[in-house]
Parts: structure tokens; sequence; C-alpha cells
């Protein structure tokens, strides 16, 4: 039988002092209080000070309530019997289902080695023409999704989410808004994925703590299904919601802040997370897409700089569209080259066009005489803007390819691209015709 | 007794040494940690683990020793974690995870060796002095007198040639005082103190060669030199850092990944092994090590990697080679000192850094260097280091302490990554303090055209293309030409990726005289397409192997072209 301490000495913020022998560091506890139960988890030792961050948040706890230390770690169920289920931060159910304790694993395990991980190779299609021809998402990458409040972000995740061409969806919110919530359940339900997705739902108005634990416990389980050989899609939303929970618990525990109040190790605590995202040598694999809405539209405000620094690439969600420039796949050259022979050529040529045609806008603007080679510009610019851009298109990449070469042709002359001609030859649509 | 993350205080009660290593005692685990502060009788010690589950009271061994690695034979081609463990053979102890307080020896032990003398008994040595050697991969490792040993020492034995493991002693030594002290092909040296075993450090001078133009010619490194490469996020660090380590003129190359993506160093161990040296005909692999401490590794050991990256560095200095330590990104080293600084509570610095960060950066660098050995050879240790800035704000502390102490400085630029021009190096705020193989008077011009070029870029943003005269664009239009088809190169191109000193002596030449031709245009159409289409048929040529027939070909092609619109009838 464990033993239970009374003896709560200090309560700041959501975190607890207890004094207690022979605990653990990162063990966990149950704290009973006249509300209900609640989990808590060590965070620092000193002597025979334990402190505790309390999941449920410490409101209502007295100084008289019960510690009763676990011995083990935190630790979340796995398997398929999560399949379609929807649980809290702390890895309690919020449907109807009952509790699970089967096949316990461990959350926050150990890195994996460098050596055993392989060169991802394998594109994940969305059906998204902006990122499966000019920012191909790959298996195991990283990739966040940079974006200020008030853009459909969480639509472009959930149809990512249903689209993609993976086995498992695991659903991670930190801060949601309940309608976020039902939204993203709604739609994984109408597409049939809710069937092979797990989701883990921290809303807004959910304990802080709770936050901290949805990106370790969803990686969690998406290691053991990887493991097993699955290809898993991990999405998590929102990710500065979850920064700013360690801002606040970093700040209760005085830690010294470093930069605009968040704790040194940002970039540590964020990489611990998303490097799990790997491509297994003999086994599955773990993908991540993860929004971070950017206060003030500001890239270099310490979360999306941190983060940036730690993913493979970015793509920037900005007036509803997935913006060209400053999207980035760092990992689409190790795919794009074996899809179709033109897809890197539509890539670069097309983009190159729609550079020439922003500056042309901006010319435009600035009162400047239009040429004909301006105005040509300014009709493909449109068209690219239309046809390719808006997230409204959902189309295979074989079609998005076409319908590139589709816009070229009705905007330019075959040597206007500079396109080799072997290409032209092959894919331009007049040739086609003949 | 306390616990705050990978951070522990115990108390003791035999004395202990500031940076000696323990080992925490957990179940059957052994989590090694370092001290790094002592007050009374407590020792603060940063883990090299993860503390998860560690309880108080839990018993400490000390060691006596200072954070130390093993160097000798067997380390060429190895991938290592920041303290020295084999990574491959980590995997087949352990599987696809890393385990806690599971280490492996850095060299193989039971491996052996074809060991030949170089000195007969009597003869007199000193530290750092080859006594024999044995082959390894691509060169001559020598066994070394071992670096710890101060003074002249006599040798007593040395085995004749044979096989040996590191473990059996190769030769004995005896000091002024008469004790015998053996030698192995290895030796252990602590990380933290540099190796000083030779006889002077000389200025650097001689260029190294890394095959990217715009380094070698306008921003030069010297062997022995130091130089780092601060930049934005997703300006091209670190594949800069790997096309340097791909083709770099030197004898062996030291990658130290601190702190960064796993993913990168999973290209570099899987594609060099597969790639071969044009210098030595072998794998590329061959002549590199890796040091391998990704962000999700415990983050104590980031910190101790680039020492450990060094000290390898060092050692092979000892042996005559010219060796280049490719550190990325100092900053995540310098992050971890700040995140172990918060731990002590020590009274932070800017951006929370500590105090000690100017100081700590400039020892790391001051590693670096050309040095004669006491047989009169010459070997050096050149570091690059990438910064990593917040929000690519070169102000930063990290930056700052870095600019202070290195020779060149290579910054990257947000608005080259984005407009495509790789290397994204922006030639109007890099410099360097050593000399190019270019000459100077060229390299001023081709400078001064750069800068002339941003002067006018900028005065046509205001007054539009109508308002610049015909003269100014054409400089305009030259300093363009000279960005595109000099300063930027392709790294998916075989041949344009990797230029040879000869072929940019011959290339800036050809160059500086088109900078100093005037051409006659009867308007800015005209000579808009003259320098595009010079700049296609100059990309031509940059792809074409050198002196190829193709290369001769080309070139007189673009001659005859620069004749029809040269002033003074011709390009010489």
């Amino acid at each position: 039988m464990y033993k239970v301490y009374t003896s709560i000495n200090q309560i700041v913020g959501d975190v607890i002092t207890v004094g207690a022998e022979n605990v653990g560091n990162t063990e966990l506890a149950e704290v009973t209080t006249r509300r209900g139960t609640s989990l808590a988890q060590v965070i620092r030792l000193d002597g025979n000070q334990v402190f505790l961050q309390v999941f449920a948040g410490s409101r209502g706890i007295s100084t008289g309530d019960r510690v009763r230390f676990l011995g083990h770690p935190m630790r979340i169920a796995t398997g398929d019997l999560l399949l379609g289920r929807v649980f809290n931060g702390s890895g309690r159910p919020l449907d109807n289902g009952p509790d699970l304790s089967e096949n316990l694993t461990d959350i926050g395990g150990p890195p994996v080695n460098p050596v055993k991980r392989i060169i991802p190779s394998k594109m994940i299609r969305t059906g998204i023409p902006m990122i499966d021809v000019f920012n191909s998402l790959v298996e195991s990458q990283k990739l966040p999704i940079f974006s200020i409040s008030g853009e459909p972000y969480n639509e472009l995740l959930a149809r990512i989410g249903t689209q993609a061409e993976v086995d498992i969806i695991i659903l991670g919110g930190m801060g949601l808004k309940y309608d976020d919530y039902l939204f993203f359940r709604d739609t994984l339900e109408e597409h049939g994925a809710l069937s092979h997705s797990i989701i883990f739902m921290h809303t807004a108005a959910d304990p802080v703590v709770e936050c901290l634990l949805v990106p370790d416990i969803s990686l969690a389980v998406a290691e053991h299904f990887a493991l097993d050989g699955k290809r898993v899609l991990v999405l998590l939303t929102d990710m500065s919601n979850f920064c700013d929970a360690l801002k606040e618990i970093a700040i209760t525990m005085q830690q010294i802040p470093s930069n605009r109040g968040y704790p040194g190790d940002l970039y540590s605590l964020l990489a611990a997370r998303y490097e799990k995202a790997v491509d297994f040598e003999t086994a599955g694999s773990i993908t991540i897409l993860a929004v971070t809405t950017m206060p003030g539209d500001d890239v270099t405000h310490p979360i999306p700089d941190n983060t940036g620094y730690i993913t493979e690439g970015q793509f920037y969600l900005k007036n509803g569209v997935i913006e060209p420039f400053g999207s980035l796949s760092r990992l689409k050259q190790l795919v794009n080259g074996k899809t179709r022979d033109d897809h890197r050529t539509i890539m670069d040529s097309m983009i190159q066009l729609f550079a020439d045609y922003r500056e042309t806008q901006e010319k435009q603007s600035m009162g400047f005489q239009m040429s004909a080679w301006d105005l040509k510009l300014l009709k493909y610019g449109k068209l690219f803007e239309e046809k390719m851009m808006s997230l409204k298109v959902n189309i295979p990449l074989e079609k998005a390819l076409d319908l590139g070469w589709e816009i070229l042709h009705d905007c330019f002359l075959p040597e206007e691209t500079g396109i080799k001609r072997s290409l032209i030859d092959q894919y331009w649509p007049e040739n086609h015709e003949n | 007794m306390k616990i705050n993350g990978n951070m522990v205080t115990v108390s003791f009660d035999t004395p202990v040494m500031q940076n000696e290593v323990a080992y925490i005692r957990h179940g059957d685990e052994r989590l090694k940690s370092e001290i790094i502060r002592v007050r009374g009788n407590l020792a603060e010690m940063q883990v090299y683990e993860a503390t998860t589950g560690l309880k108080i009271g839990e018993d400490v061994e000390f060691t006596g020793e200072l954070l130390s690695i093993e160097l000798g034979p067997g380390m060429l081609g190895q991938i290592y974690d920041g303290l020295q463990n084999p990574l491959p053979e980590i995997a087949e102890q352990c599987g696809f995870f890393l385990q806690r307080g599971v280490y492996v020896t850095g060299l193989p032990e039971s491996k052996t060796w074809e060991f030949t003398p170089l000195k007969k008994p009597g003869e007199r040595v000193k530290a750092g002095d080859k006594i024999g050697f044995v082959e390894e991969k691509i060169f001559r490792h020598y066994c070394l007198v071992p670096f710890t040993l101060t003074g002249n020492y006599n040798l007593v034995s040395i085995e004749n040639a044979g096989r040996f493991t590191i473990r059996q002693p190769v030769a004995q030594v005896k000091d002024q005082d008469g004790k015998i002290h053996p030698v192995f092909l290895s030796q252990t040296w602590p990380v933290k103190i540099p190796i000083q075993a030779y006889a002077e450090r000389l200025k650097p001078g001689e260029p190294l060669v890394t095959k990217m133009r715009l380094i070698d010619s306008l921003f030069p490194v010297a062997l022995g030199g130091t130089y780092c490469i601060p930049g934005p996020f997703g300006a091209g660090k670190t594949v800069l850092q790997q096309l340097i380590s791909r083709h770099a003129d030197v004898d062996i190359v030291i990658i130290a990944a601190c702190g960064e993506r796993a993913g990168e160093i999973v290209e570099t161990l899987r594609t060099f092994p597969a790639i071969t040296d044009p210098r030595t005909n072998r794998p590329l692999s061959d002549r590199t090590v890796i040091i391998c401490n990704t962000s999700s590794m415990p983050v104590a050991a980031r910190e101790s990697s680039v020492y450990t990256a060094v000290t390898i560095a060092e050692y092979y200095r000892q042996m005559g080679l010219n060796v280049l330590l490719l550190a990325d990104s100092t900053s995540r080293w310098a992050q971890a000192m700040r995140e172990m600084s918060g731990r002590l509570e020590e009274i932070p610095g800017e951006e929370a850094f500590p105090a000690y960060l100017e100081s700590r950066i400039a020892s790391f660098y001051e590693r670096a260097g050309m040095v004669r050995l006491h047989d009169g050879s010459t070997g050096s240790v050149t570091i690059g280091g990438a910064v990593s800035p917040a929000g690519g704000n070169f102000e930063e502390p990290v930056t700052q302490a870095t600019l202070k102490v290195v020779g060149a400085f290579h910054g990257l630029s947000r608005s080259r990554s984005d407009a495509r021009r790789y290397p994204a190096i922006d030639p109007l705020i890099s410099w360097s303090k050593y000399r190019s193989f270019i000459d100077e008077e060229q390299k001023e011009r081709g400078q001064g055209i750069l800068r002339k070029g941003n002067d006018i870029a900028q005065m046509m943003k205001v007054v539009g293309e109508e308002g610049t005269s015909l003269h100014d664009y054409v400089n305009f239009l030259k300093a363009e030409f000279f960005d595109f088809v000099y300063l930027q190169q392709n790294a998916f191109d075989p041949v344009d990726e990797a230029t040879s000193r000869e072929r940019q002596i011959y290339i800036f030449d050809f160059i500086h005289r088109i900078i100093e031709t005037e051409f006659v245009f009867g308007n800015k159409d005209e000579a808009l397409r003259f320098f595009q289409q010079l700049r296609q048929l100059f990309r031509g040529w940059n792809s074409t192997p050198w002196q190829s027939d193709e290369f001769t070909k080309t070139e007189r092609e673009i001659r005859a072209f620069l004749l029809v619109r040269s002033k003074d009838g011709g390009h010489v």
C-alpha cells in the first residue's frame, strides 16, 4: 500500500509542495480534495519537499488534503482499443466509453537513436496543390502551420488529416474552443476517419497543466503504433497555447525567464516533442503537423522562431491561403523527383513567374506603366491564385500538374516560361491536341 | 539533496573536484553526471541523462576523473554522442531508443592494429612525440607519447612490429625520477582542457579551400583560423556546412551536430559512406568523425559535445594533419549553458545568458590554430561554427560574442535565401581577416561593384528604371551578373557545386575584366538582354568540367559574344 501524506505546506499557482520521502522525480501522485481526486506530477525535489503540478489545478486544494504517490511516472494506455476514442489531457475518457488501462506506456520516453533513423522517402498526398506540388509533405516530417488568429488553420489541419493517406490519425488539441473540438470531431466523423483516429482534447476551460501533457501523450501513443509498423499522422493545435502553459509553470516555479517571459529551455522542450517525428528503420513512422499561431503575425516571436529552428520547414497561412513565399518543405527534394518528371519544373517555373507577378503588382500599385509582358503576368497571377492557391481546390497531384500546364498555356508562349524544350514537347497542352 | 530537472545537488564527505565525473546509482542504472559547482559540503551536478524516477537519498559514486574521452585508432568514420559513446554500438544493444545509463567505450577494445615502431630504446622523447604508427583507413595513425607527461623522458622499451590492441602497452618511458610509464596506442584526455603538446602556435596564413566561390574568393578562411555562419532559420546554414564538410580541402572533418535536427545528421551519415572523396579515392566517411547530440538528446551532453569534438580535432592535429571542425549550432550549446545557469540560480546576463558566455565562447574558438609540432611538421584545427540567432537578429549575445573572436564572418540573410540566391551569404555584411588567393586589387574591385550595384538598386526602387542613367543601369547589371554567375553556386549541379582554386582564380580574372570593360548599348532593354544572355552562357560554362573541351568551347563562345558589344573592340 502506498503511503499517504497530508502535509501540504505551499500552494503557488498550480504547484503544491508536500513533505514526503522516497519519492522519484517526475513520479505521479493522486491528490484527493473535497472536489474529487486529481493526478499530479513531481516536477522538483528539494530535500523532503516535493513540488507537484496538479493536473486539475490548485483551486480548492486545502493544506490538509491527502497526497498519495503512485510510484510510477505518467503513463497512457495504448493499442487498438483507443481508436475512435476521445480523452482529456490526463488520458481520461471524454466520450462515454470505458477508462482504459491496457498496454500502459510511459510518456516522454527516451529519444530515438539517430543511427536507427532512415532518410524519409515517401510523400504524403493531401489533395492540396499548394502542398502536393509546391511544398510536398513527406512521411516523418515535422511541419508547423504558421498563422495568425482568425485564419482557417483548424480547417486546413482537419482537411489534411482526413485526406492524407495514413493508417492512424492522432489529434492533440491544446487550449481549443469547445466549438473547435466539436468541429474536429464532426469533420473526422463525416469523412469516416474517426474510426482510425484518437483525440486528446484540452479546451481553453480546462486546467493549464493538462495542456502540457497533450503533446506527450499524443506522441507516446503515436510511437507505440509506429513501432507496430503503422504510419501515424499527429495533428497538434495550437502549440502556442502549449508554450504559454510552459511559461506559466516556469514563472510559478520562479525560473529565470529568457525572452518575453518564456523559459530558457523552450527550444529543448519543443525539440523533445517535435523530434519524435521519425521514420523507423524496419517499422512505421510518425509525421507531425502542428499549428503555431503567431502573436501579432511576428515570425521573430520566441514561439515561431524556436519552432522554425526545429521543424523541417513551415506552411504560412495568410489571408486564407498557403503563401508560396515563406512556406517551405525542407524535405520536398527527397520525394518530388520521383512523382512525375515535370513536377520539379512546374514547381520552379510557376513560382518564378508568380514572383514576377508580385513584382508587377507592386509596380502597378505605384503607378508605373504596364508593358505587354506585365499584362500577361497579371493574368497569370489571377489564374494562379484562383485555380491553384485557393484552399477550395481539391485535386490529386497529377491533375494539379496538368492544371499548371493549362494555366501556363493560357497565359504564355512556351519559350516565355523558360521551361526545357523536351518537357514542353511532352506536356504543353496544344501538343496533346495534335 | 535536491533534484531540479537535469541538475541534482548531493552532499559528500570525501574531497571532490570541480568538473569531476560522478555516477548516480538508481537501481541497476548508473547515470553519468559532472560536478559544476561546490558549496560547503554540497556538490551541484549536471546529469547527462533524463532524471526521471531519481529519488532523494540515492548513492553517488565519484570517479576522481575529469570528463574525459579516449583518443586512439578507431575513431574515423565513427558516430559518437556528446560523451563519445558510439551510437551504432548502442543501437545494437538497445534497439531504436537511447536507453539511459548505457555507456560503451569509444574505441574498439578487441580489435588489433598492425604497429610499426619509429623510435629505438634509449631515445629521448617528449609528450606528443610519435613513437610508432598503425595504418587506419586513409592515413598513418601515429602512436603518441601521452600528453599528460611533462618534460623529457627516456624511451626504455618499445615493441617490435606486430599486432596490438589499444589495451596492450607498446612502449615504456622513464621520467627524470626513474618512474616508468606505459604507452598505449590510445590515451585519455579531459575534454575541457586544450591539448598543447606542440612546439609553438603559428599565425594562420594558408587558405583553407572550401570550393565555395563566395567564401574562398571574397571571405576566405585560413587553415587554423575560425569563422562563423550566423543566419535565421531556413537561410541554409546546414546545407552550407554539409557542402563544406564534403568538399573542403583538409585531411579530417569533424562534424559536431549540437542540438540540431536528427534528420540532418541522418542524411550525412547515410550518404557519406557512398560518396567518394576525390583526394583519397575512399568513401568520404573515412575522413569524417561525427559527434551527434541532436536536439532531443540530453541537454547537458550537448554542452560537452562541442568539447569532445574539439578535443578529437586537437588530437589529429598532433599528428600533423589539417582538421576542420564544423559545429552546428553553437547557439544550442550556449542555450545549454543558459539552462544550467538558470538552474544554478546565477544572476543572468543579457537575454538570461550567463555572464561567462563570452569567455566560454572565446576559449572554445581559441582552441583552433595552426601549430608547429616538436618534429617540425605542422598541423591545424580550423573551427567553423553555425550560429542560430533568435529572430535572425545579429545583435543577440551569442552572435556578438562570437563575432569578437572569429577571423571571418559569413552572415546569411533572409532576403537572399528568399530570392533563392544560394549560398545565401550576404556579401555586403560579411567580412574576413584572412588573405584570399584572389588578387587583392581584383577582389576589391569585385566587392566595389557589388556595393555600387546595391546602391543603384536602392535608388531604382524610388525613381524607377526610367529615372536611372544608362551608365548606372549597366553597373547595376554588372553587379547582378557577378552575383548570379560567380557568387551563386548550384549545389545540385555536380560540377558547379565545387570549384577548385585554379578555376576560381581563372574565372575571377575573367569576370574582373568584364566588370572593367565598357560596353556600348543603345538603350536599357538592349543592356538587359545582353547581360541575360551572357548570364545564360556563363551558367552553362559553370557546369562544364574544368579544362574540358566543352569548357574551352564555351569560353570561346563567351569571348565572341563579349566582343560584339565592348567599346574598345575586345575583352582581352
